[in-house]
């Protein structure tokens, strides 16, 4: 009753929108990332979850200070913390419009990853050849597919980093890649994030079981 | 510039320190875990403050919300995960320890 | 490292052969048969019509929401026919096997008749009727054009509809999970289901998970960014609060059930010791992790219904809905809650005293903003002019229904009373009572309210309310007495019984189940009548309800761009104050419209996903790493397209307008008349 008194004379430009322009394209994005984020961060949730449950039931196999090599681990620890800085400048350099400059920093980032998945195989292959299979004890499948499912993800990022590269190259920076590079950064700092929590309670926590 | 520069510093000390502390022990165990969990936690704020640049600001503050949403859950998740699985083990597999 | 005996495997078949053609099951075999006709029927009609064209242009390929949310609710209503199929075998079953009679369907059948019913009519027909209800209806009441992702809208669409492809597929090659809907292990590991039966479940629900999760951050964003100006939180509408908070729920709960699952496939095709039973895995784990997803998914399937209710009686009762504040925090504090109560499905699995009543407690919790949200609507009809529409119907049929169901479920959050009546015909009793007299029944209210809006016409009447009192008597009649049949003590998923005293209370549920096999029949002739006779029950208002909500203020059925001018909200309500304001719609100064392009792609990667799940069920692991392959070859080929909008003319939108305003003046000159 109140609103009908203070109505004013142009109904029709009250109640709609007489003169809106189009949506910026891809406004939603990067929050509809950043929320697919949050779901994949739960899938890590469960992983961890199931490694602090099981990761003390050892079938009398060998345990967290039998296998774990914490100098390699903190090498790739290293590898990942570069590569995430080196994608930070990568960023910076499109900000600035450096076409060359993202490409080169993109380019680093992808070999710091690559370094990263070549340790962790490597300690893989390692571990498997000690007879520490992911068949072996309740506590190596937990390790096994919470470090895997890490290693994964990043798989998929370099896989992504490539592709954006080649688009960046066809196409320039232009909104829809620097969009595309902006969720990649996401992508990939977040998987820095998770690693954080995989040092601390796989492997330091492992090792002062 | 300066931000990733900071991050990245904080993040190696944050690192550095914990693996140092495991690798040398110069302190008893269970203070050791409990610093290393405190590390590891303030380096997930550096992150996400030097890295992903969260702050409650941006997307209307929906980034934010839909983080701590998602912190709540975990938190749900593990710490009730770990309090039932534990109450289950003692009681219904009193033998687990035997096995081990 | 249980290694089940090993099967002989084909390097191109993997373990698919002959003997996966259950030709042996007779019913299984005239089913097929009957399958096998009614689908070249349908391919040949569409043939003979020529109506593939349209189909691949207007509807696999859209991105309007409209079209796939009516997509979806094909599928939920295809695959709610097969898992009531299963349910009146089931009850058939149990009203016959008794006196030493073993009945007509053998161990093997029934256990994948019970597991699929349970699968099917939660994740194929409750998930995409409330998947499609909201993406309908969500985008129209907040003003918007479409969804934040059209494109991501389909490709969710057809991975639903993929894993349904797969369920459906284990009926005629190989078999389905006989585990239960769960599939909890040891049980459903690969040392006691060898067969392939596990592996359908795994993978059609793995693949149909995907679409669910994209599907609900699409429709996050949609609700968080794209609402019409002035449409500030509280001036929302209850449905696409409770929407909200439903896609919250399904992004942070599905990736558990991923996770879990995951975990299970590894133990099955890895070797594994997460969930066996030796080399330190734990099968408890996966139930307590499975529940984590389990009880928030209660809560996705009912809270959009509970939106719907709520417009339902505020519409026909002519009012505001009463207590909209505390209607949305009921929802918000149902959605935090959901997450604290999943141990109350295995009270009896061996926590100790102060784990059960933590949870027992705060289920108990949880049933209180129920409680307000019912006393709201109560409150909303309360000196309100009902008018017993349809809608209206389902929705009281609803309130006495669903309040008995939560209060039976009170009763099994007491701990204690839960060791009896665990697992028991009581507790199958209790949750038919809420996800049919809750999710269906608004389902089935949403359906009546709705259908106009989408097709232009209103349901019949008559039909209707055959169907309605089928359904109400049909479901009391069916599931009262399994909750008798429950205090004695009767387990589920039993296949024959000994106690002769107890078949009364079958037959009668059985009959209870034709009751709503009728009710099911009236409903399929409610919609053909509506059709055939479109032209006397057509409603060229847009507005055939007096509806207070945006989706009433645009044609029925809408445009493709749903609003030629966005509308601009005042207050909660915001098409029921245009209205008592008079505001006149533009008629002039259109613009091009901005719209996304329809694609192929979703179609494309959801069969393959198909081929992958199916060549992952059978162990073809060549034919799976293609797949594999193949969906990160297609997915990457999409990003490189960077065209995927167009424009709608000026023109255009001013001729659809102009018709519209015919329509309109056409309309009240009838109603004038």
């Amino acid at each position: 009753m109140q609103s009908s008194q203070q109505l004013p004379a142009d109904l029709t430009a009250h109640f709609y929108d007489l003169h809106e322009h189009d949506h910026p394209e891809g406004g939603s994005t990067l929050l509809g990332f950043w929320i697919y984020l949050m779901s994949d961060c739960l899938i890590f949730a469960i992983l961890f979850a199931t490694y602090a449950v099981l990761g003390g039931n050892l079938a009398a196999g060998p345990g967290p200070q039998d296998l774990f090599d914490l100098p390699l681990v903190a090498l790739n620890t290293a590898m990942l913390l570069f590569s995430s800085i080196t994608y930070g400048f990568a960023m910076l350099a499109m900000a600035r419009g450096e076409q060359r400059q993202t490409l080169l920093w993109l380019g680093v980032t992808g070999l710091f990853g690559l370094m990263f998945l070549g340790i962790e195989l490597y300690e893989f292959h390692h571990l498997i050849h000690l007879g520490a299979t992911p068949q072996r004890s309740a506590f190596l499948s937990a390790f096994f597919t919470l470090v895997g499912t890490h290693g994964l993800h990043v798989t998929f990022g370099i896989i992504w980093l490539v592709t954006l590269m080649v688009q960046i190259d066809r196409h320039g920076l232009k909104p829809a890649n620097q969009r595309r590079l902006m969720c990649l950064s996401l992508f990939w700092h977040f998987l820095d994030v998770i690693w954080i929590g995989v040092f601390t309670l796989v492997y330091l926590m492992g090792m002062l079981r | 510039m300066r931000d990733y520069v900071i991050g990245f510093v904080l993040a190696a000390i944050l690192t550095a320190v914990p693996f140092w502390l495991v690798m040398a022990r110069p302190l008893p165990n269970d203070i050791t875990a409990v610093l290393v969990m405190a590390f590891a936690v303030v380096q997930v704020v550096v992150h996400m403050i030097y890295f992903l640049h969260m702050n409650g600001k941006s997307e209307g503050g929906w980034t934010l919300t839909a983080l701590v949403f998602t912190i709540i859950v975990v938190v749900i998740m593990l710490s009730g995960s770990l309090w039932v699985m534990h109450h289950l083990n003692t009681n219904m597999m009193p033998a687990i320890h035997d096995i081990r | 490292m249980s290694a089940a005996a090993p099967v002989a495997i084909h390097p191109v078949f993997g373990r698919l052969s002959l003997d996966a053609l259950p030709l042996h099951e007779p019913i299984v075999v005239a089913t097929f048969v009957a399958v096998v006709i009614g689908g070249l029927t349908t391919l040949a009609l569409l043939t003979r019509y020529r109506l593939w064209g349209m189909l691949w242009n207007d509807w696999f390929t859209s991105v309007d929401h409209k079209k796939i949310g009516i997509m979806y609710m094909v599928l939920g209503l295809v695959m709610f026919l097969r898992g009531f199929a299963d349910a009146i075998m089931m009850r058939l079953q149990q009203a016959m096997a008794f006196n030493g009679s073993e009945g007509y369907l053998n161990a093997h059948h029934y256990d994948q008749i019970f597991t699929a019913h349970g699968v099917i009519m939660i994740f194929f027909v409750a998930m995409p009727f409330v998947t499609g209800l909201m993406n309908y209806i969500v985008p129209l009441q907040i003003g918007a054009r479409d969804v934040s992702f059209p494109f991501l809208n389909n490709f969710s669409f057809w991975m639903t509809t993929a894993g349904a492809v797969l369920v459906m597929a284990s009926l005629f090659v190989g078999e389905f999970a006989q585990t239960g809907w769960l599939a909890y292990p040891p049980l459903s590991g690969i040392a006691y289901s060898p067969a392939s039966g596990v592996d359908y479940y795994i993978w059609s629900l793995q693949i149909a998970g995907v679409g669910t999760t994209l599907s609900g951050i699409n429709l996050i964003v949609t609700i968080l960014k794209l609402r019409a100006p002035g449409m500030t939180l509280m001036k929302m509408p209850v449905f696409t609060w409770t929407s909200l908070c439903t896609n919250v729920l399904i992004v942070a709960s599905f990736p558990v059930l991923t996770a879990v699952l995951t975990l299970l496939t590894l133990d099955r095709y890895v070797g594994t010791n997460f969930f066996t039973n030796d080399f330190g895995g734990s099968p408890m784990m996966y139930v307590n992790l499975i529940w984590i997803w389990g009880h928030p998914e209660v809560y996705i399937l009912i809270l959009p219904l509970f939106g719907v209710f709520s417009e339902v009686t505020s519409t026909f009762s002519g009012k505001r809905l009463f207590g909209y504040t505390s209607m949305v925090y009921a929802t918000i504090v149902i959605t935090i809650l959901s997450y604290v109560v999943w141990l109350h499905h295995f009270f009896t699995m061996g926590s100790g005293a102060s784990v059960n009543s933590f949870f027992g407690i705060t289920t108990m919790v949880i049933s209180i903003p129920t409680g307000a949200k019912l006393f709201n609507w109560l409150f909303t009809m309360y000196r309100g002019r009902i008018r017993f529409e349809l809608p209206m119907m389902w929705t009281i049929a609803f309130m006495l229904t669903f309040v008995i169901g939560g209060m039976t479920g009170v009763l099994l959050a007491v701990p204690p009373a839960d060791f009896v009546l665990h697992n028991s015909l009581f507790l199958i009793a209790h949750f038919h009572n809420v996800i049919i007299g809750g999710v269906l029944f608004g389902l089935f209210a949403a359906i009546n309210f709705w259908w106009p809006k989408a097709f232009g016409f209103k349901l019949d009447v008559f039909w209707g309310k055959i169907s309605f009192w089928c359904w109400v008597v049909g479901f009391w009649l069916a599931f009262m007495p399994l909750y008798i049949l429950g205090l004695m003590g009767v387990t589920r998923r039993m296949r024959v019984f000994d106690d002769p005293s107890l078949q009364i209370w079958f037959v009668i549920a059985g009959i209870g189940a034709v009751v709503i096999a009728a009710g099911i029949g009236a409903m399929l002739v409610q919609f053909a009548v509506s059709i055939w006779r479109r032209d006397s029950l057509r409603d060229s208002s847009g507005d055939p309800w007096n509806g207070r909500t945006l989706e009433w203020a645009t044609s029925s059925p809408p445009p493709d761009y749903n609003f030629a001018f966005t509308p601009v909200v005042h207050s909660l309500d915001a098409w029921h104050e245009m209205k008592q304001a008079g505001v006149k719609r533009p008629e002039s100064g259109f613009r091009a419209i901005h719209m996304p392009r329809n694609t192929g792609t979703g179609v494309i990667l959801s069969a393959i996903c198909i081929v992958g799940g199916f060549a992952m069920i059978w162990y073809m692991w060549w034919l799976a790493a293609l797949s594999l392959l193949a969906v990160i070859a297609v997915s990457i080929a999409h990003t490189f397209n960077y065209h995927r909008d167009f424009h709608i003319a000026a023109d255009t939108v001013s001729e659809t307008e102009a018709a519209r305003t015919r329509q309109l003046a056409g309309a009240q000159a009838a109603g004038g008349a």
